[in-house]
């Protein structure tokens, strides 16, 4: 069965670049356009990789994350966040919200390929 | 829990294996044309070994690659020119890294001559440098692997936030080597006292990488936080098993297989069906009724034919293609015509026929006295040849092909064939019986075979070594093949190699005496006949003999030899199966042949003990087991009886 990835962010072309990329990589692909949209396409889904911006308008990153791990069947989905470089800050209050890992933009396919695979079995 | 390193290990050699076949095949067709693309993959062969040689610890091996690597780099990128001395060079240099590699692998001490080809190496790539005294580095690129022992010990809540800490030790196992990991279940608490998503457990591990420490680290990146991570250098040198001291890796013969991902996936498929066939029977058995016969007996005859299928391509498995034995024969050609001053052409022909793995390897050593004895003795030199009407240069034939159950090597050359006079004069000579007065050149010719025949002089063809067309002969035979000779005065000889596809299974001769079946191989069986009763006549000494065509063949009664009672021991009764061994025939008495059929080989030594006259056992298709006969110990023990 191929595997479900779930990529947030309000910025279009990240969004579909990275979407391309896991579609290259046989996940199939829900977007949201920041974390409530997210939330509601997911429903009662279960996916196996979240990817997130932070900075979004209605529901940001670090909430999104919250709500992504108090619901019971994506408390252990693997969650990846995308940071700017030097976001010290923000790379410690993502972990501290549950988040399991971050790539740093900008960034190239083969690298976010190569992060999937340090948090995806 | 340890790593089996000696299993990578093996790996590296057989690739390194095929590399330097490559290597080998590239530099012979270099010398006939100057394709970029073989230099190329020259280059390539010498980088691989180079580069695999130093994860494993392989520091003579790295650093005599890394001098051929240099000298090819060279020659690739146009700095000096490909020329004959250079390829020559890069053949010999060959052969060291062969026999560099075979004592990485036996672990013994580098050949002597590594160090003054790997300055003669040095130096040919130094050609055409504008500093000719520039210093050709070695250790540039030596960055043998440190030792690292890391310590992890993950937050207990890891779990919680997506990650899996096995995801961890796999990322780090990329880095480099995993030489040791060990779990530290301390944390772990009661059954009770169990949270499901908290992580107890912790690992250490040694890790034979040449990253530095914060790449290592980089690996802990998503998992820092609340977790205790220990890098740290260890000696090497007490950790790495150096080859001397490492003598437990495991032989050629007995090493792994490399096999086809495809022919797994089809394995894997055919587990599935047979899975899905047999819970079929299950279910119609579950709920069985009269009117289900029909469904059973379909359901089963699925089974049996995805079992059927799974055995064949389960032996499909162990398959290899000949052209593994075959690939050594261009460069032995080669330097052999070098050496005897001869112009030698290789064919070689169905190099993609497919044996057992152990039948090819066992294949190999024979194959080469073959063709080195043509060379040698078979074919005449140039000027010979063409006072002959021949083409200068001789051809020295392999060929290989599917004959029914059996694979067939051919051996031929275009010499001047077998002299069948001299062979029936010196088998007189030495006293070895030839039926006959016009025995066919078969005959003849199968005396070579004799232990001790091909003595100098004897004859043309096959003198000179002294030894070795008997050992030839025990080696096919060992593996329960048939070799055969032609050969035509003038127009060169053939050797024809029969041999099973496989070890594990035999074809045979299913055979009763008494109550008792036997398997025969069916390899070994020139023909069966009825005997009458004045064909059968004594002999002096008490033994039996059968007239055949005028001529007496020993006769062997299986009843009497394996002591079964048998039902009628008149003279003629029974059918006697004529067999050869070592080029005697002798006549075995049966009572009566049931068909021929494939049986599986079950060793006696493993299971039981070993049995006079059985090479081994089987298991019959209704289940009774069958003892397979051995006709060479038959023989045998038929000679110390009588």
């Amino acid at each position: 069965m191929p595997r479900t990835a779930l990529i947030v962010d309000d910025s279009a072309s990240i969004r579909e670049m990275v979407a391309f990329t896991l579609r290259e990589a046989g996940f199939v692909v829900l977007e949201g356009i920041h974390g409530a949209d997210a939330l509601q396409k997911l429903g009662d889904q279960r996916a196996d990789l979240i990817i997130t911006d932070l900075n979004m308008p209605v529901m940001d990153g670090l909430t999104f994350i919250r709500h992504v791990r108090s619901r019971a069947n994506s408390k252990y989905t693997p969650v990846l966040m995308l940071t700017t470089e030097g976001q010290l800050e923000k790379k410690q209050q993502g972990k501290a919200a549950g988040a399991t890992g971050w790539i740093v933009k900008p960034f190239h396919p083969a690298k976010l390929l190569e992060v999937i695979a340090k948090v995806l079995p | 829990m340890e790593f089996d390193i000696s299993r990578f290990r093996e790996t590296f050699f057989q690739e390194a294996d095929e590399h330097l076949a490559a290597m080998e095949s590239g530099l012979l067709q270099l010398e006939q044309s100057s394709d970029p693309e073989l230099l190329n993959a020259v280059f390539r062969g010498a980088h691989s070994i180079k580069g695999a040689s130093g994860t494993f610890g392989f520091e003579e091996v790295a650093r005599f690659t890394h001098a051929m690597e240099g000298l090819l780099d060279r020659m690739r990128a146009g700095a000096i020119e490909s020329s004959a001395e250079r390829i020559g060079l890069l053949l010999e240099s060959l052969d060291i890294l062969r026999r560099l590699l075979e004592a990485a692998r036996s672990g013994a001490a580098a050949p002597p001559e590594t160090e003054q080809m790997t300055g003669a190496l040095l130096v040919a790539q130094r050609a055409g440098e504008s500093r000719p005294d520039a210093p050709v580095s070695v250790r540039a690129e030596d960055r043998a692997p440190a030792h690292w022992q890391v310590r992890f010990v993950p937050s207990p809540e890891i779990l919680c936030q997506g990650m899996d800490p096995v995801l961890v030790l796999r990322d780090l196992a990329r880095l480099g080597e995993v030489v040791e990991v060990e779990a530290d279940l301390s944390r772990l608490p009661a059954l009770a006292g169990l949270q499901v998503d908290c992580c107890y457990l912790a690992w250490s591990m040694e890790l034979a990488s040449d990253r530095t420490e914060a790449e290592i680290r980089d690996a802990f990146a998503f998992v820092e936080e609340g977790a205790a991570i220990e890098i740290r250098r260890s000696n090497a040198n007490d950790a790495l098993p150096t080859p001397s001291n490492n003598r437990t890796l495991p032989s050629a013969e007995s090493g792994t297989l490399r096999v086809a991902t495809g022919k797994v996936d089809k394995l894997i498929d055919l587990v599935g069906e047979l899975i899905i066939a047999q819970s079929m029977a299950s279910q119609v058995l579950a709920a069985f009724q009269p009117g289900d016969l029909g469904r059973l007996q379909e359901t089963f005859a699925e089974v049996e034919r995805y079992t059927r299928e799974l055995q064949e391509r389960l032996m499909g498995v162990r398959m290899l293609p000949i052209g593994h034995a075959f690939s050594r024969f261009p460069r032995l050609i080669r330097d052999l015509a070098a050496a005897t001053g001869k112009q030698v052409a290789l064919q070689i022909e169905g190099e993609e026929t497919e044996l057992d793995k152990s039948v090819v390897e066992r294949m190999a050593d024979p194959l080469t006295h073959l063709v080195r004895n043509a060379i040698d003795h078979g074919i005449e030199s140039a000027a010979e040849r063409i006072a002959a009407g021949k083409s200068s240069a001789g051809t020295i034939g392999l060929r290989a092909r599917h004959q029914g159950g059996s694979v067939v090597l051919e051996v031929s050359d275009d010499g001047h064939g077998l002299d069948r006079g001299r062979i029936l004069a010196k088998a007189r000579e030495r006293g070895l019986a030839i039926e006959g007065e016009h025995p066919p050149d078969d005959r003849i010719f199968s005396m070579i075979f004799e232990p001790g025949f091909s003595t100098a002089s004897a004859v043309t063809g096959i003198s000179g070594r002294g030894v070795g067309m008997d050992v030839v002969k025990k080696s096919v035979e060992s593996l329960n093949g048939a070799i055969g000779i032609s050969s035509e005065p003038g127009r060169g000889v053939t050797f024809r190699i029969q041999l099973p596809l496989t070890l594990a299974i035999l074809d045979g001769l299913l055979l009763r005496v008494g109550a008792q079946r036997f398997v025969l191989p069916l390899v070994s069986i020139m023909e069966s006949i009825a005997p009458r009763r004045e064909q059968v006549r004594h002999v002096a000494g008490g033994g039996e003999v059968i007239v055949l065509r005028g001529e007496p063949l020993p006769l062997v009664r299986l009843s009497r030899l394996l002591g079964i009672d048998q039902e009628n021991d008149a003279a003629a009764a029974g059918l006697a199966v004529i067999v050869e061994n070592r080029g005697q025939r002798l006549a075995l008495m049966v009572d009566e042949l049931l068909g021929q059929q494939q049986v599986v080989i079950k060793s006696l030594e493993t299971n039981f003990r070993k049995v006079e006259g059985a090479a081994g056992a089987t298991i019959l298709g209704d289940g009774q087991p069958a003892l397979i006969l051995d006709v060479a110990a038959l023989a045998e023990m038929a000679r110390s009886c009588s």
